[in-house]
């Protein structure tokens, strides 16, 4: 049996930082991270741009094999987590190796969703989540003339600008009536998408895919639910990623749709911990607990497991997943931090009111909506509009009284939360 | 691999927000004045009451590059920036999500994210400020070059808490080396163990404990036996105040008088603070020790302190300086110079030493305490040697107002508002005396 005292299954941004903070803390103890990609340590977000060409493949990794040496990491890749016996500490890997550890961290990301669609299993399609499937997809795309993205979230509005770029005829298709659900309101998002028209993407919004069929080698057509029919070479399915969890049946973690964890990212079961887009944590704005699969979050949880697992004094609470968004389209910008609409602020309780400040200047195609409820700030989200989202993210989780300042706060956002940043945690 | 870095440093009190930094970053890094390019942004604060600053603060921990999906930032172990990497940037704007400082920020004219690098080493801003509110303070470096070399005191000296000396005395011999003889005549430094108990020494090279009378007679004659031999070997003394000023001063003087080739380092806590913190020549008008106790009869003490690092230069030794610890690049250039000058005479170091035991202030303060001796002119930072004459190392041009050093300790807590105006009158007076001396350099 293989032993190691911290044992990481993952390899972005919440194990990465849980190996930096369990480093900081407890250099000497044996350390292995197991990661069932092939590549060195990279990070999802980065793959529409390997796609795209701005990235070079080779040229993504987060750490280098350096950096692992003097970190004094066992670095094992290709390898998946089949099972975990936390009675006895210890997992199965899936070449069947055993492996017992002190502490372990799940950090194994999630996976893309294949929505039940009739003809699917039997039809070619992309899925962008590895770095091997984006190398797949910038193949494919460079064989194709036309493409269909199915999902207008974060990976299929990424894919479909890049690939429209590319020179392809572009399908978007999303059920729901607007693009980014969840990080912007339907008058942002409606913004977002007619950038995406005027640059000839066609979208399809409301629309679900009823049928998919095969059509010569790698193509397909897609029947929607209006009874439309659509042709393409290639098919990229971006309906969404959910935790990969399966190795946690029979182990008695307790999970719902990721790993459930406490503030300290620490599981129901004894020295098993888990991070990033595969936990389930607690929420800022409610009682429940979401999972938020986020980057910034994932960085967040994965020092506060890291810290929690190598018992580091100064290891802080989480304080709670809030969303936040940074997003670049065709040379814009959209920024969203908090919730985007009154309505997903689920604080009922509270006897303060929601208040919504919106400007917008339709001639540069500026949007800004400012979400508070009483004096303080509970969500932000612009378009075309500066803002430091690290600052308005602070004064999200801090709750900073904006009362003083709320009408230059409205009229300025960038100049008065830098002034708050500097007063408060100077 | 680097231990400390560089940094620049705001100074809030000074600043004017006159935007000459923003001017100057712009025409840096754009060659425009528009301000939308500068990485340092001075804004008023809210009530407009204060000036605020948002910069890159070249976390140790930087949460930009932590965010970062490209691999686009990186900290430099050497320099401590933060790089950021155009060719790998993919803009995504999630550093700026990453850092709540406003230090690195989407720039819309550019068309990418941008933030300070200081410059390689030589910051625009800081060179234009004209009111000293920009520093760039090179004292990081320093850990850096020396953190490499051989504490040669042993550990566990039983200084107490936050005490000034044994830092000073830590950094003084890490940067001679071990080609020395060390005196410590009686005081905090053999008091804190550097000479050693039960048969061994706290120092790794060879020290001894002469007495308060003689340290820098004895010193001169072990010089000479070691020229004799034909060795060169650096002569040091660490004494205290009272060493230097009061009961050791007619040997001081004397050697200083014959140039003999030494280095003199007179650790400067204004009393006898090992032995029960008796007032010495050193100490403050006003101060409250336990010889100059606060009661009916009177209220600290009576006369004024005498200015050693002066009188030294009276002697026109081959170097004389004063030194802060809150300004530790200062100190190192000039032990530098001390060092270099004792292989050809007399050399003369006054460092204050703040004491949170005797002057009554909290252990955690001690940097502070130093700093604010300093940018109130209670202590000013100079130089002297023959040929050049006395040139200040620090600008002694807008004080803080005076009160802000004493209200820091508690051996000032009892002064009325009359001795209060005495020490300002006092430390008026010889920074007009010393800048007397500089006019003169000046003048030749």
């Amino acid at each position: 049996m293989h032993q190691s005292n911290y044992l990481i299954i993952g390899s972005s941004h919440a194990a990465l930082e849980a190996l930096a903070a369990i480093r900081v803390q407890d250099p000497d103890a044996s350390l292995t991270l197991i990661t069932r990609d092939k590549h060195l340590p990279y990070s999802p977000t980065v793959l529409p741009y390997v796609v795209s060409g701005r990235s070079q493949a080779d040229n993504v990794s987060l750490k280098d094999q350096r950096y692992l040496d003097e970190q004094q990491v066992t670095y094992i890749s290709g390898r998946s987590l089949i099972s975990i016996d936390p009675d006895n500490n210890s997992l199965i890997l899936d070449n069947g190796e055993q492996w017992s550890y002190d502490k372990l961290l799940l950090a194994t990301g999630a996976s893309p969703i294949i929505p039940p669609i009739s003809g699917i299993d039997t039809t070619p399609f992309q899925v962008l989540r590895t770095l091997d499937d984006a190398i797949a997809l910038r193949k494919a795309s460079s064989q194709a003339r036309r493409a269909i993205v199915l999902g207008a979230g974060l990976v299929g509005m990424h894919a479909a600008e890049n690939l429209a770029e590319a020179g392809l005829e572009v399908t978007l298709i999303e059920m729901q009536t607007q693009v980014l659900p969840g990080y912007f309101d339907p008058q942002a998002a409606a913004m977002i998408e007619s950038a995406f028209s005027q640059h000839g993407v066609s979208m399809k919004m409301g629309r679900k895919a009823v049928q998919i069929q095969p059509q010569g080698e790698s193509g397909c057509s897609v029947e929607l639910d209006n009874g439309e029919v659509l042709d393409a070479d290639l098919l990229l399915v971006s309906t969404g990623v959910r935790p990969v969890i399966d190795y946690c049946i029979g182990s008695g973690i307790n999970t719902e749709q990721g790993i459930l964890v406490d503030d300290h990212m620490a599981t129901n079961r004894s020295n098993i911990w888990a991070a990033g887009d595969v936990a389930q944590a607690q929420d800022f704005y409610s009682a429940t607990k979401v999972v938020t699969g986020i980057l910034p979050d994932a960085v967040e949880q994965g020092r506060i497991a890291g810290m929690a697992m190598s018992g580091d004094p100064y290891v802080k609470p989480y304080r709670g997943g809030i969303p936040i968004n940074t997003y670049c389209f065709y040379g814009q910008q959209a920024i969203s931090v908090g919730v985007s609409e009154s309505s997903t602020d689920s604080e009922a309780d509270s006897s303060e009111q929601n208040s919504i400040e919106i400007r917008v200047d339709a001639d540069i195609g500026m949007f800004q909506k400012i979400i508070f409820k009483g004096d303080r700030l509970l969500g932000i989200s612009a378009i075309n509009a500066p803002l430091d989202p690290g600052i308005m993210w602070q004064l999200i989780l801090r709750r900073t009284d904006l009362g003083p300042v709320k009408k230059e706060f409205v009229a300025q956002p960038l100049e008065t939360g830098r002034r708050l940043m500097s007063e408060t945690w100077r | 691999m680097a231990i400390g870095y560089n940094s620049i440093t705001f100074n809030q009190d000074k600043c004017d927000g006159c935007g000459d930094c923003m001017r100057a970053c712009s025409q840096a890094k754009a060659g425009s004045d528009d301000s939308v390019h500068s990485r340092i942004q001075i804004l008023a604060s809210n009530d407009q009451r204060s000036i605020e600053l948002a910069m890159c603060r070249q976390c140790g921990d930087p949460k930009c590059v932590s965010s970062c999906p490209a691999a686009a930032l990186s900290k430099d172990a050497t320099t401590g920036i933060i790089d950021w990497n155009a060719d790998k940037c993919v803009n995504c704007l999630l550093c700026t999500v990453g850092c709540a400082f406003g230090g690195i920020t989407y720039n819309a004219a550019v068309g990418h994210v941008s933030k300070c690098d200081n410059c390689n080493g030589d910051p625009a801003c800081v060179k234009v400020c004209p009111h000293g509110a920009l520093e760039y303070n090179t004292s990081g470096s320093i850990y850096s070059r020396v953190g490499a070399n051989e504490d040669l005191f042993v550990p566990g000296l039983s200084a107490c808490q936050g005490c000034n000396s044994e830092l000073l005395i830590r950094h003084t011999l890490r940067n001679i080396g071990s080609n020395v003889v060390v005196a410590t005549p009686p005081g905090c430094i053999p008091g804190m163990g550097t000479v050693g108990y039960n048969g061994k020494t706290g120092t790794k090279v060879p020290v001894f404990h002469p007495l308060l009378t003689n340290t820098a007679s004895m010193l001169a004659g072990i010089k000479k036996q070691y020229n004799r031999l034909g060795r060169d070997v650096t002569m040091l003394a660490l004494a205290g105040d009272g060493g230097v000023g009061d009961v050791g001063f007619q040997s001081l003087s004397g050697a200083a008088e014959r140039n003999e080739q030494q280095l003199f380092v007179c650790v400067d806590n204004e009393g006898y603070m090992n032995t029960g913190m008796q007032s010495s020549g050193s100490t403050p008008a006003g101060s409250w020790t336990s010889t100059t106790p606060v009661g009916k009869a009177m209220q600290g003490k009576r006369s004024d302190a005498k200015n050693m690092a002066k009188i030294m230069m009276m002697h026109n030794c081959e170097y004389v300086a004063t030194a802060s610890l809150a300004f530790m690049d200062d100190y190192y250039a000039k032990l530098d110079k001390a060092l270099a000058a004792s292989k050809r005479g007399f050399a003369y170091l006054h460092v204050y030493a703040p004491c949170p035991t005797g002057w009554r202030f909290p252990a955690a303060n001690t940097i502070d305490v130093c700093r604010k001796q300093v940018e109130t002119n209670f202590v000013t930072l100079w130089e002297f040697t023959p040929d050049q004459g006395l040139r200040f190392t620090r600008s002694t041009d807008k004080p803080i107002p005076l009160i802000e050093y004493l209200r820091q300790l508690g051996k000032y807590r009892h002064l009325d508002q009359g001795q209060i105006e005495h020490l300002q009158r006092r430390v008026d007076n010889q920074l007009k005396s010393l800048k007397a001396f500089e006019l003169i350099t000046e003048a030749s």
